[in-house]
């Protein structure tokens, strides 16, 4: 059982080896990792995600446009200037005019606008009634689990997507009505993962054992709660903004979303189909590009967090 | 199994009403009723509403009318189209989108569990790489972008494939890529997660130690198992594709039901918008209701109802 | 060699069923090379059963899995050595040269019962399906043999039986079962890696008793793979004691049990409870196994060692054989330890000698 690697083979080895090795003080625990706290070690391992620190700075720089892209351009949202029809990308509009002569650059960041407002509100709301729904759900339990599950479960049957559109109809079309529309329906989803987490954490025995150590319960939110439940319900938000995004962008493709003078990523492309046809794609281009990169983007930051936050894959 | 049939029976019953009665409350909430003299200039129109939804009648009454009207699958006269009931619209377009959402559902199956099943078996390979991007890719990109980038290229630039309609197989193509595509991607990604997480499960370990071969472990002993997670997203996936044809329709002018509701959407002929929601709300959750039979099937563990149900 | 005697019925012969030379496996991860097994021998008589005993993590289970052929690929490597089975190098095969081999000649036997069946095949298929692969039968014979199977290992009402599925048995029941498809195809070799660690004590004791059933009416030879102490000492012929990736000791039963050299062998001894010691005397071994991403140049065992000495840091120690079948790698065999140990026992009254109190007994 020789090591090859050895540079002494254990027939030539000096006779003063043989006394006894000073012990040294904890070094048999030694090779055990540093422990770090649960954010660092989640945030180290976004890190170390390529894709989704891509995804990460694609969207801080999308959000500052959103706010002051319009405010470095000369033109703004609805001014229209005829003479300027649908012109190509050049030097004094970035992105093109639209068949109104109206900027194309500067609607584009008013769509950024529209699209990350109603994708962060969706998301936020969806968190809020989820929370309190799942919370108490999961945290009476019992009966009142079993009743408030049951809605549930019939509400999950329910077409997403065609009840906003009735809603869409029914209110008329504002951003309010799509806010409103997108998170009476998609709370649900949210309220499941939380009533899970809280299941779960009832269920841990180190919640018993934290607290007949005395600790405090800030301590053990903090501490204990927190880390083992905020994971999957972080994954989930940042998986509701896209899809309330892409469902803004549906709607106002169909004709039910943001109405003028306000511009948004759908509104812009269904307004580009009649002409896409006879050349002007910078119509469609620039909308398109950016639903798909902010599509993109949360998707693949979404994905970043799932790995990094899921406690069960942390070594 | 029979038990867990007629409790899955039951749930689709009560979500097909509370759909209806929603859709009650919400279409008279709005104000100025929408069955109001002013949305229609056409006194016939008019006449068949009143007769239709009794409107004279107060509104529990006109409430019972309605349900019956649901349970016998009639549902009332349009109001922009003076000749023609909702149910002819069905009957003429659903047909058609049916079809389309069908091809694509098939499409989105196989190919993305093809797609899913080779990047899992070639994890950290080439193929998984290529894979995930189009997948990354597929569900960032809205499908009527794709559908317009697809006529625009392929149709118009290349003259390749027809570019709207919905005439003869050539035409399904570009449809059935523009609406696929999405679903493809997230079955993909699904299939691949869940295959590689069935891969390092014991049972796995156990066929292989018992020399059997690679194929056989995959498709006997792995498949089956990871396609349990594909099952239950069938059917927010159908309702995915089947929101996604109306776009695919407006765009592609495929005369289908979605083309009748988008049109009815943009026109408020509320009796259209009506029954079509109600219609296509009993579909979804009558094909929600076949998911769940099929994942019964699927997983022995479920029949454990088959001995209380039979009995 | 009284060992030899006593289990005669047993019908232990000179025949060797497996060869292990030198084998060194690797896995490639994220953070670096582990070396999971650095170098391992030993050899396996036809109708014994030798355990291989260590803490988690010491490559008992890679080595079990290098002799199957299960290293997960791409990442695991085969760095160095052979295993030989009757004479073939397995770590030279084809994979469908080794197909031919696995769960026929060889076969394998999970920790977990409740997870090494395929929740969505009956038991009946999945007992079938490795006879019909390998052997040239129909199905009508292949049902015979698998009701014959699940008699054997104790399954009532087999033919009803065959057809239900895994969820509808019972945690003993299902290892049962994959101890029934482990050996339809009557395997030469059988590993078991940690069955019965999964189980409630009761069924540990039914399930020992029907692989001593199995292995006088087969003939078969097993590797047992454990950390539990009182399951080697049921059914063990031979011991071999897994450390950091090497074999640090290996003899008969009684040898390891009786008169251990090994200082981790003894701990390991210290560390389990027994009704003959005092709960005092009972001793945890002190600190964890080294990291094997960089493992160390000497005995990896030198930083928990009570008797660590300079050179146990520096040279890996060459094996001493104390008999036929009694080894061990460990410095204190040398003469000049022997000096040192004296001076050092002597201070502390005796502690090597007689830190087992059972090895006076014999």
């Amino acid at each position: 059982m020789t090591n090859s690697q050895n540079v002494v083979s254990p027939q030539n080895v000096q006779d003063e080896w043989f006394r006894p090795k000073q012990k040294e003080e904890g070094k048999a625990e030694a090779v055990v990792r540093p422990s770090l706290s649960y954010w660092k070690d989640a945030w180290r391992r976004l890190r170390k995600n390529k894709l989704a620190m891509a995804g990460l700075v694609f969207l801080i720089i999308l959000a500052f446009l959103a706010i002051c892209g319009p405010i470095f351009s000369p033109y703004s949202v609805d001014g229209t200037d005829l003479p300027n029809q649908n012109k190509a990308p050049s030097a004094t509009h970035w992105f093109g005019t639209d068949e109104l002569g109206r900027d194309v650059f500067t609607r584009t960041w008013y769509g950024a606008r529209i699209s990350l407002f109603v994708g962060v509100m969706a998301a936020l709301i969806d968190f809020f009634i989820g929370i309190i729904y799942g919370g108490v759900s999961g945290y009476k339990g019992g009966r009142t689990d079993a009743v408030m599950m049951r809605i549930i479960e019939v509400l999950y049957g329910l077409p997403h997507l065609l009840v906003v559109i009735l809603l869409m109809v029914v209110m008329g079309p504002s951003l309010t009505t799509i806010i409103v529309a997108l998170t009476v329906t998609g709370w649900v989803g949210m309220a499941r993962i939380v009533r899970g987490q809280v299941l779960q954490i009832k269920n841990y025995e180190f919640v018993t054992a934290s607290k007949s150590f005395g600790a405090k319960t800030s301590r053990i939110i903090r501490k204990n709660l927190l880390p083992n439940t905020m994971g999957p319900i972080i994954v989930q938000m940042t998986l509701t903004v896209p899809s309330a995004i892409f469902a803004e962008a549906f709607l106002s493709f169909l004709g039910l979303g943001i109405q003028a003078p306000f511009a948004s990523w759908g509104v812009m492309a269904n307004d580009a189909l009649p002409v896409i046809l006879s050349g002007h794609w910078w119509r469609l281009f620039f909308p398109a590009f950016f639903i798909s990169l902010t599509m993109f983007a949360f998707n693949v930051l979404g994905d970043g967090l799932q790995d990094a936050l899921d406690p069960k894959l942390r070594r | 199994m029979t038990k867990y049939i007629i409790k899955r029976f039951l749930m689709m019953i009560a979500t097909i009403f509370i759909i209806a009665t929603l859709t009650f409350v919400l279409m008279h909430s709005i104000p100025g009723s929408p069955f109001d003299d002013e949305r229609t200039s056409n006194p016939t129109i008019q006449a068949n509403l009143e007769k239709f939804y009794k409107l004279d009648e107060p509104m529990h009454i006109q409430y019972l009318y309605y349900l019956k009207s649901i349970v016998t699958f009639d549902f009332g006269p349009s109001i922009k189209k003076p000749n023609e009931s909702v149910n002819e619209l069905l009957a003429r377009g659903f047909p058609i989108s049916f079809e389309l959402g069908m091809v694509t559902i098939l499409v989105a199956l196989l190919s993305g569990i093809i797609l899913g099943t080779l990047a899992a078996l070639r994890h950290n390979g080439i193929i998984d790489y290529l894979a995930m991007t189009f997948a990354v890719v597929g569900i960032s990109v809205p499908n009527f972008v794709l559908a317009t980038l697809l006529i625009q290229q392929v149709a118009v630039n290349l003259e390749w494939l027809p570019a709207a309609t919905w005439s003869s197989p050539l035409h399904m193509i570009l449809p059935t890529l523009a609406l696929a595509t999405g679903p493809t991607a997230i079955i993909a990604r699904l299939t691949r997660s869940s295959m590689l997480e069935v891969l390092t499960q014991d049972y796995i370990k156990m066929a292989r130690a018992k020399g059997l071969s690679p194929i056989r472990i995959v498709i006997r002993h792995a498949l089956r198992n990871a396609l349990m997670p594909v099952v239950t997203i069938m059917g927010t996936m159908l309702a995915g594709i089947l929101t996604g044809t109306f776009v695919i329709e407006k765009i592609f002018a495929i005369p289908g039901m979605g083309k009748y509701f988008v049109e009815s959407i943009n026109n408020r002929d509320y009796p259209v918008i009506m029954g079509s929601t109600v219609f296509y709300s009993a579909f979804l959750v009558f094909m929600l209701f076949l998911v769940d039979i099929i994942y019964g099937l699927l997983d022995p563990r479920i029949k454990l109802h088959r001995k209380e149900g039979d009995a | 060699m009284n060992e030899r005697k006593k289990k005669e019925k047993k019908m232990i012969t000179d025949e060797k069923v497996l060869q292990v030379n030198n084998l060194q496996v690797s896995f490639r991860t994220y953070g670096g090379e582990v070396e999971a097994v650095r170098g391992v021998d030993f050899d396996l008589y036809k109708g014994e059963t030798l355990a291989i005993v260590g803490e988690s993590g010491c490559g008992k289970s890679v080595t079990s899995n290098a002799i199957m052929g299960l290293i997960p690929q791409p990442s695991g490597i085969i760095k160095n050595g052979n295993i030989l089975f009757k004479g073939k190098d397995l770590t030279k095969m084809s994979k469908s040269q080794l197909r031919k081999i696995q769960g026929v000649d060889i076969s394998m036997i999970f920790q977990d019962p409740m997870t090494a069946l395929n929740p969505t095949l009956s038991i009946g298929e999945q007992l079938m399906e490795g006879l019909l692969t390998h052997k040239k039968i129909g199905k009508q014979e292949a049902k015979k043999k698998a009701i014959e199977m699940l008699k054997l290992v104790g399954i009532s009402n087999p033919e009803e039986r065959l057809k239900q599925f895994p969820h509808q048995f019972s945690g003993g029941m299902r290892q049962r079962i994959v101890i029934a498809i482990a050996l339809i195809c009557d395997p030469e070799l059988l590993i078991a890696d940690e069955p019965t660690t999964a189980l409630d004590v009761t069924i540990q004791a039914q399930i020992l008793e029907l692989f001593e059933e199995i292995q006088q009416r087969k003939e078969i030879s097993i590797i047992l793979i454990t950390h539990d102490l009182g399951v080697v000492a049921k059914i063990a012929d031979r011991i071999a004691v897994m450390y950091a990736g090497k074999i640090v000791e290996i003899g008969n039963k009684r040898e390891i049990f009786y008169t251990p050299e090994h200082p981790y062998t003894k701990g390991l001894l210290n560390s389990v409870p027994r009704l003959d010691l005092m709960e005092e005397e009972l001793q945890p071994i002190e600190g964890t196994p080294p990291d094997l991403f960089s493992p160390p140049k000497g005995c990896p065992f030198t930083a928990r060692c009570d008797y660590a000495m300079e050179v146990c840091d520096h040279v890996y120690p060459s094996t001493t054989k104390l008999s036929e079948a009694h080894g061990v790698n460990c410095w204190l065999q040398d003469d000049r330890a022997k000096v040192l140990l004296e001076e050092m026992t002597f201070g502390k009254e005796g502690i090597l000698s007689s830190s087992l109190p059972a090895a006076t007994d014999v």
